[in-house]
């Protein structure tokens, strides 16, 4: 690993802190500087209690939330220096999602639902479509296409929600412990799916993790602590270094 | 998001909550129904008025005291017999062009019926220069007049009330307490939704009526120009005699047209009155509009949040949340404007009320209620449209 040849930075988050102000004036520093790289192709597994920063740094990563004091650099560029509609922009081309929750609409079906981030790009409906069906069946869904949320198992509703982050063919996938409400054999499947996507398609991949044995099998792991990053591969902390 | 992809999202989340968009639509349908109703009503009464004025014939003149000013006080007559006679004396042309009517309202008894009336003493010319005909009997002529006569012609629907299946002529009335007798019944005139029933009058010769009344006054001269053209010569007479014989000039000529003008004014202004009370309800239903868009993103806060994650921009939620609204009104406004052209055709029909559904009022309904979508849209689609997305995603 320490002998692998350079390969281009997907994003960059350097020095980033990010403080939540509740009410009037209580401050709740969630990242205190945090310094990270994401190269194309790469699996990072992110580790570290409940409430130590894990999805503040990943709705960073994710360009969902800007950073309260550093910078995250997309292809270079920092998301501060980017307006709103740019940053849809950017979740909608390079990035897919994949929550605990799901987050599937329950009034769409599950074709409707991996269209969902194709409406927001040009394109026919009949394209979408197709899509979406080719996306699901990649996922093992292929006979569940008009079925409704409700109708489907928790492990099923994952792999529609997975078929929606994989339907725009994104660089980079952010799943925020995408097995928490499933079982571990459930959870299982859906973490070979992620590895699998990550391995054929070279999507490049950040999970967010309590499983220990999950984040073994990332290329990578970071731990957080407190809203600052305390250990693992820390070779890819600072960057540039190899 | 293309805009025909956002009209689909939009159908899908209201059609997805049915029994809501129904009672959200019919606050606005409620709203547009009535304005379209309420102008119809008011539009057909102003026409079945002046209607009615028209009927009485573009050669007449009405000579009434007041500065014809419809929103002044009323004055006191001025005028009396005699100025009817010099009228007609320095009309050109053939005599009888001139009437004079006094007016009351005494009740009329008849084999122990009571009925309420209108009371108009007329002179002899009076039915020839309004152009009223009687159907049985004879008018009263110039020696009735003159010699004070009892005698009284019956409006058609008088005639039939008092005296039910029977001849009426040679019977007597009282009126006040003189007993007069029926020498003819006039023709029906029917179809006065508004304004005074012309066959509930009756007719006495003017004489007669000032003694009722214990007036030596009368209260409007009528005069009828032989033709359209010489209306203008007639009235210039009429003013000249008028402002020698009368002390205060407080009087004044009108023509049929003048009649219509004022008249009509009056009743555009009452369908302007109408059709903004309507719009209050509409203004309701717009409210109850931005009310349920407000619960619709509060309830789709997630939806919001995973939407703008997936690459939604502001101006796309804003959009597709501005175009629920919309098409939730343009529905009421559609259905409500079909409803208020039907309900305008009921109410033609069986009520004496006639009911006039115009262009503008259709137009102005549906403009009103897209409009209606747009502004009480606006606040809640701004709101959804600037949702933070880690919040929004957060939210339960
Ligand atoms: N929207 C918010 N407002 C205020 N505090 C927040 C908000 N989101 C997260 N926090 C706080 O920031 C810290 C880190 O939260 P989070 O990143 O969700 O942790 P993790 O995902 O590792 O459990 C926690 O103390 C949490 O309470
Ligand atoms: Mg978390």
């Amino acid at each position: 690993m320490s002998a692998t040849a350079p390969v281009p930075t997907l994003l960059e988050a350097i020095d980033v802190t990010r403080t939540y102000t509740l009410g009037r004036d209580v401050q709740v520093p969630a990242l205190r500087g945090v310094t990270f790289r994401v190269d194309h192709g790469d699996s990072v597994a992110i580790i570290g209690s409940s409430g130590s920063g894990k999805s503040t740094l990943l709705n960073l990563l994710g360009a969902l939330d800007r950073p309260t004091t550093g910078e995250v650099l997309y292809d270079g560029r920092d998301v501060q220096d980017r307006s709103d509609a740019e940053l849809a922009q950017l979740r909608n081309q390079r990035i897919g999602f994949v929550f605990q929750s799901f987050h599937l609409l329950p009034r769409l079906t599950a074709v409707d639902n991996v269209v969902l981030p194709l409406v927001y790009r040009p394109g026919s409906a009949r394209d979408r479509r197709e899509r979406a069906i080719a996306a699901l069946e990649s996922v093992g869904l292929g006979d569940r296409l008009d079925h409704r949320p409700t109708e489907l198992s928790g492990g099923q509703q994952q792999r529609v929600a997975m078929a929606r982050a994989l339907v725009t063919e994104p660089a980079l996938i952010l799943a925020d412990e995408p097995t928490g409400n499933l079982d571990t054999t459930t959870g299982d499947e859906i973490m070979s799916l992620l590895e699998q996507l990550h391995q054929e398609r070279g999507t490049a991949l950040v999970v967010i993790t309590h499983e220990a044995e999950i984040a073994e099998r990332a290329d990578r792991r970071i731990e957080l602590r407190d809203g600052v990053i305390v250990g693992g591969d820390l070779d890819m902390v600072e960057a540039g270094s190899t | 998001m293309s805009l025909r992809e956002a009209f689909r999202v939009a159908i899908k989340a209201l059609v997805g909550n049915r029994l809501r968009s129904a009672l959200t639509t019919l606050g606005v349908l409620i709203g547009v129904l009535s304005v379209v109703l309420l102008v119809a009503i008011g539009q057909g009464a102003r026409e079945e008025i002046t209607g009615a004025i028209e009927g009485l014939g573009s050669n007449l003149l009405f000579v009434l005291p007041g500065d014809g000013d419809f929103g002044s006080a009323p004055t006191r007559s001025q005028f009396t017999i005699e100025d009817v006679e010099a009228i007609d004396r320095d009309l050109p042309g053939a005599s009888n062009r001139v009437a004079g009517s006094v007016v009351g309202g005494e009740p009329l008894q008849a084999d122990g019926q009571r009925i309420a009336t209108t009371i108009n003493g007329v002179t002899a010319s009076y039915l020839g220069v309004v152009t009223r005909d009687v159907a049985r009997g004879q008018p009263f002529g110039e020696s009735d007049v003159a010699t004070s006569r009892r005698v009284a012609l019956l409006g058609a629907s008088v005639a039939e009330e008092l005296f039910p299946g029977t001849d009426p002529i040679g019977r007597t009335v009282t009126i006040g307490s003189i007993r007069f007798r029926v020498v003819g019944v006039m023709e029906r005139v029917g179809g006065a939704a508004f304004g005074p029933d012309r066959d509930r009058e009756v007719y006495i010769p003017v004489t007669a009526a000032q003694r009722l009344f214990a007036t030596g006054r009368i209260d409007a001269i009528f005069v009828r120009a032989t033709s359209t053209e010489t209306v203008g010569e007639d009235r210039a007479t009429v003013e000249r005699v008028l402002e020698q014989r009368l002390v205060s000039d407080e009087f004044s000529v009108l023509s049929q047209d003048d009649i219509i003008g004022v008249v009509g004014d009056i009743l555009q202004i009452l369908t302007l009155v109408l059709a903004a009370i309507a719009g209050i309800s509409l203004l309701v239903g717009g409210v109850g509009v931005s009310n349920i868009m407000l619960v619709s993103v509060s309830e789709r806060t997630r939806e919001i949040g995973l939407r703008k994650a997936l690459g939604a921009r502001t101006r796309d939620i804003t959009r597709q949340f501005l175009l629920e609204a919309m098409v939730l009104t343009a529905l009421g406004g559609t259905i409500g404007l079909l409803g208020g052209i039907g309900l305008a055709q009921v109410v033609a029909e069986f009520l004496p009320i006639p009911a006039r559904v115009t262009t503008w009022s259709v137009l102005l309904a549906l403009g009103v209620s897209i409009g209606v979508g747009l502004v009480f849209g606006v606040l809640p689609a701004r709101r959804a449209g600037r949702l933070d997305p880690v919040a929004a995603l957060r939210h339960d």
